[in-house]
């Protein structure tokens, strides 16, 4: 889906703050209803968005207190019929070691003290390609789900 | 924005089930394993979380979740689902989860298995 052409694209910006994920999530439901996806895979774009706002609000310490949200129809070049969404969600926070990630394992996970770190698994379980780039500048997942 | 959870318990032979309305984040998953931990308390091992008011989770809601499959698993009880959005069946297999608590298409479905298992 990467080779693909943007027909449409949005840029949005939110404050970072606990609940927000519902008001990106709604943004990036309503793009996805708009080019004809299909009400699962819109419910599984939803449930991505809100599992990457909230690693944002959770781990970002961006100065700046922001998240941008880029919203991308993407489609062959020359023909108007929407293939799939491209979903970036950005912040300019203190970024993180991505080969540092460990991925769960709920059997490890059920005897631990800590429950969490599931974000990223679900986000890749849930779309269709998937690619975060971190570093000093802050933090991007871009996110693709074909129609 | 989020009006928060609504939760309903109804008591029945040998289980529990708990209906909850609105969006499962920390706040909504810590409202559960409170009605969780009070029905174990009371004495049903068997619980029932019907989730057909629910269309939103996220991992911090789902990470309780896992808190109270943890305690059941103590306890050698059960806790199930019923009644999931297909994303949030989807989200509970990538999990795993599935591996641990028992997921079921409809509450019927589900009380005619689970009053089996607990007679």
């Amino acid at each position: 889906m990467s080779e693909l052409g943007v027909l449409e694209e949005t840029h949005l910006t939110f404050r970072l703050a606990p609940e927000m994920e519902l008001e990106v999530r709604a943004c990036a439901c309503e793009m996805a209803k708009s080019i004809r996806m299909s009400t699962d895979k819109v419910e599984e774009v939803g449930m991505a968005v809100v599992e990457a706002c909230i690693n944002a609000i959770e781990h970002s310490r961006a100065a700046d207190g922001q998240l941008h949200l880029g919203l991308a129809v993407l489609g062959s070049a020359g023909a108007d019929e929407p293939q799939g969404l491209r979903i970036t969600i950005q912040d300019q926070g203190v970024g993180f070691d991505c080969s540092k990630l460990v991925p769960p394992r709920i059997e490890d996970n059920l005897k631990a003290i800590r429950k969490r770190g599931w974000g990223l698994k679900i986000i890749e379980g849930l779309m269709d390609e998937v690619n975060v780039l971190s570093g000093e500048g802050g933090t991007s997942v871009v996110m693709l789900k074909a129609l | 924005m989020n009006e928060g959870l609504k939760l309903n318990v109804e008591r029945r032979d040998g289980l529990a089930v708990i209906y909850t309305d609105g969006y499962i984040n920390n706040q909504g998953g810590e409202e559960i394993a409170e009605a969780a931990y009070g029905l174990l308390d009371e004495g049903f091992g068997t619980l029932l979380l019907n989730l057909a008011g629910t269309k939103i989770v996220n991992s911090i809601g789902i990470s309780i979740l896992i808190e109270i499959i943890e305690k059941m698993i103590e306890v050698e009880g059960r806790l199930s689902f019923c009644h999931l959005t297909p994303t949030i069946e989807k989200t509970f297999h990538i999990m795993g989860l599935a591996q641990y608590a028992s997921i079921f298409p409809d509450e019927q479905a589900a009380v005619t298995e689970l009053q089996a298992g607990a007679s």
